[in-house]
């Protein structure tokens, strides 16, 4: 139970470098008010980036090439499913971790 | 902020605190295993218990931790792990700015405090309501951020403590608990979509999965999420009706 003063730099200056990207919009856009394009091209954000989180877990770079990870891609389906049937956020995230648990024991 | 004068204020009920509390609780289980799974990462990678409440508390970012986590186990130089840090998380500046126009209204020092804690799962929760028609406020958004913000360090310490007793917190799927919850949130914004536009959406859906690809043969995914998700934002302005 200690803290190296090493480590506490470096969580200090990781501190900062995730504060400034989350704070900046929030202190620009309070002032500022924005064109009918840029509202427009914000609000396609959230699909977005949901789907780049989802395809980051699902893609492994190798040193050749990239390819799909298989475990994952087996425990997207019933998630998958689940997701587009219970409409149930934590429904959801119990059957995708479920399904990968079943994955990993039986591949 | 007292929960009593939340409750006989006269703002509607699901604008206020215990609202966003009571909003945050299905995401809950992701923060738990994932803060469970960062602090058992952060155990094996030789990182104190004490480290990973203030890592937790401070830097507050899941996949951050963990990177961070194993740069402090390979004695990686602290302005590496620091940009690194920076890297990965840069797509907030993309979150919040897609939220924040909802909050101009409120003072400079609310806005900085929500933009302080905001995650991928609180802006998907937000996003979602505002998706499905519904408002948002700085007390909702505040109940939201700090349930996930206290159960996220109360999960990390957890993790951290037990880590010495659980060395594959992957044999369990708890890693997945997040990709899962990212797809939950797709599916959802794509189901509150107008049927006329469903269309387009998921065109867009499309055109992510595949730059996510390509870009992925050139840079590292965390950049990949940021340019692929700039060049189809733009792709659906242009091509909207």
């Amino acid at each position: 139970m200690s803290i190296n003063p090493n480590v506490l730099y470096i969580i200090i200056g990781a501190m900062i470098v995730t504060a400034i990207p989350r704070i900046i919009p929030f202190v620009v856009l309070q002032r500022l008010a924005l064109p009918k394009p840029v509202l427009q091209w914000l609000s396609y954000i959230p699909i977005c980036i949901f789907t780049a989180l989802v395809m980051e877990n699902l893609l492994v770079r190798t040193e050749s090439s990239v390819t799909l990870n298989g475990q994952v891609l087996m425990a997207v389906f019933p998630t998958l499913v689940t997701a587009l049937w219970s409409k149930n956020l934590l429904a959801t995230v119990v059957v995708g971790i479920v399904s990968m648990a079943v994955v990993r024991l039986l591949w | 902020m007292s929960i009593a004068s939340e409750l006989s204020g006269t703002k509607p009920d699901s604008l206020s605190f215990l609202h966003g509390v009571k909003d945050c609780i299905p995401t809950l289980l992701g923060y738990v295993c994932i803060g469970f799974a960062a602090g058992i990462v952060g155990a094996s990678s030789g990182v104190s218990t004490m480290e990973i409440a203030f890592m937790s508390a401070l830097v507050y970012a899941g996949a951050s931790q963990f990177i961070m986590c194993s740069m402090l186990a390979a004695a990686s130089p602290p302005s590496v792990i620091i940009l690194t840090t920076f890297i990965v998380n840069a797509r907030h500046l993309l979150l919040s700015a897609s939220l924040a126009p909802y909050f101009s209204k409120y003072s400079l020092w609310k806005n900085i405090g929500i933009g302080a804690l905001l995650t991928d799962e609180s802006f998907g929760v937000a996003s979602d309501k505002l998706a499905k028609g519904g408002q948002v406020s700085d007390r909702w958004m505040n109940g939201l951020n700090i349930t996930a913000y206290l159960a996220w360090i109360a999960s990390c310490v957890a993790g951290g403590v037990l880590g010495n007793w659980i060395s594959r917190p992957e044999a369990f799927g708890l890693d997945f608990a997040l990709p899962a919850m990212f797809l939950a949130l797709l599916i959802s914004q794509l189901q509150s979509v107008q049927t006329s536009k469903l269309k387009h959406r998921l065109l867009l859906v499309l055109c992510m999965a595949v730059l996510m690809y390509l870009l992925s043969w050139w840079v590292p995914s965390h950049i990949s999420v940021i340019v692929a998700t700039m060049i189809t934002a733009t792709i659906g302005v242009l091509t909207d009706k």
